[in-house]
């Protein structure tokens, strides 16, 4: 065994794989555990990404070719069920029986989306015709968006800014989400009035106003400020909504074809566990707590223990991957101490 | 008929489904910009005609794209089609061409 020192990344998504590869070529020893069979986390349940529309599986491609080039070991299929602290750095019991030491370990255990059953209001579960925004990619992927849709409605902050369901903090992509989505329909339904009902519409990234403003020119789609209050099912299966046209200052009522849910993150269970076995702390909403948010946050309470992607806070896939750059810079810094 | 003494009321709510969006339709085809209004209401704070009666410009177009028509008929003609809420539009939006539009359905109608 060489004499390297050797780093854990936990999670094997975007975030993990990108960290793995930077500190290997920084000259460590690292190693990938994934609870999946492959590496990629949410990506695999993606078709294309904004604002530029490439597709989820050629990112997934880049990362996995990157990790393989730069000679990271990865354990798939396997999941942390231990972990101690030991003298100048820890053990990781796998769910295999494995037994890993690491100088130092990353997590990238990443968001899960929210579960919209959580909002009885709007039926999912329910009513057949409402629909998340994950079910509504993997749709659009298989192209198998019925014709016969005339009218869609897509619901901004489901889990989002709510306290309702505990979650105050906006998951930063559905909203870009919505428009990239809106488009990607109506591209498929030319005929089709889309409908999207938001809080506020937040394009922070480049090219996301753009895009928002492309999908009202160009696309047609109406943008209503207003929050979908309820949702119910006519005889037809049809979706009666309503919602206040804030703008207008009045109630609004209208049927859909369908009312997609555009679910925010939350963290992955992966995420609060992996925080339980290492003793790292957590925020209130159950992100894990980085360091200072300018100069440290991919820093925890544990030293040697750090964290980078969606495992700390909803973020989009550039911010992930510039994310865990940074954060393979603070590890390197640590071990070389 | 018997009077009870009570009437049921009418809803508020925009019931989108049956409105007549015939002039919403008209004004999207002659003043395409309109569809980049995002509502900041930059058009009315510095609307004229809205600072001395009720013509609301921002609110006018909503209600129009809405079908929402009788709300909004009676103000059309207090806008003095100055044009200062052109200079202020961050997307561009021919707002006085929107107000002539919607003057021009109206007549034909």
């Amino acid at each position: 065994m060489s004499d390297k020192k050797h780093i854990v990344v936990i999670g094997g998504g975007p975030a993990g794989c990108v960290a793995a590869e930077r500190l290997s070529r920084l000259g460590f020893r690292v190693s990938i555990v994934e609870k999946e069979c492959e590496l990629g986390g949410n990506l695999n349940n993606w078709d294309r990404l904004f604002p530029d529309g490439k597709r989820a599986s050629e990112m997934v491609t880049k990362l996995v070719n990157d990790v393989k080039m730069a000679d990271v070991a990865v354990w798939t299929d396997v999941e942390p069920i231990e972990a101690k602290r030991v003298e100048n750095g820890f053990t990781i019991l796998l769910s295999d029986k494995s037994l890993l030491f690491a100088d130092a370990v990353m997590l990238t255990t990443g968001f899960a989306p929210f579960n919209a059953i959580r909002k009885e209001e709007y039926g999912y579960g329910i009513y057949r015709n409402v629909t998340t925004s994950v079910e509504l990619e993997n749709m659009i992927q298989a192209h198998i968006v019925p014709d016969t849709v005339s009218r869609v409605g897509m619901v901004h902050c489901v889990g989002s800014r709510d306290e309702k369901c505990g979650n105050m903090y906006c998951s930063k992509v559905c909203c870009i989400t919505a428009v990239k989505q809106a488009i990607e329909l109506k591209q498929m339904l030319p005929n089709a009035e889309i409908f999207c009902f938001y809080m506020d519409m937040r394009m922070f990234g480049p090219g996301y106003e753009e895009l928002y403003r492309e999908a009202q020119e160009r696309y047609g789609i109406k943008f209503v400020r207003g929050r979908v209050s309820e949702a119910s099912e006519d005889s037809e299966g049809r979706v009666a909504i309503k919602v206040e046209d804030t703008l207008v200052g009045r109630p609004m009522r209208m049927k859909l074809d369908r009312l997609v849910l555009m679910v925010g993150m939350e963290p992955s269970a992966g995420t609060r566990s992996v925080a339980e076995l290492l003793g790292v702390k957590t925020k209130v909403n159950g992100f894990i707590q980085g360091g200072d948010p300018h100069i440290a946050a991919n820093q925890t309470n544990v030293p040697g223990v750090f964290v980078a992607g969606t495992a700390t806070a909803p973020m989009n896939s550039t911010d992930t991957l510039n994310d865990a750059c940074a954060a393979a810079f603070q590890v390197a810094n640590y071990l070389n101490g | 008929m018997v009077n009870f003494g009570f009437t049921i009321s009418v809803t508020r709510a925009v019931e989108y489904d049956k409105n007549d969006k015939g002039c919403a339709e008209y004004v999207a085809l002659r003043v395409p910009s309109s569809s980049a209004c995002i509502g900041c209401g930059g058009c009315s704070a510095t609307c004229t005609a809205g600072n001395l009666t009720e013509f609301n410009i921002r609110k006018i177009q909503m209600l129009m794209k809405r079908g929402e028509n009788q709300l909004y008929k009676e103000q059309l003609h207090k806008c003095m089609l100055c044009g200062k809420c052109l200079t202020v539009c961050p997307r561009g939006v021919d707002t006085r061409g929107m107000i002539l539009a919607m003057i021009e359905y109206m007549r034909e109608k």
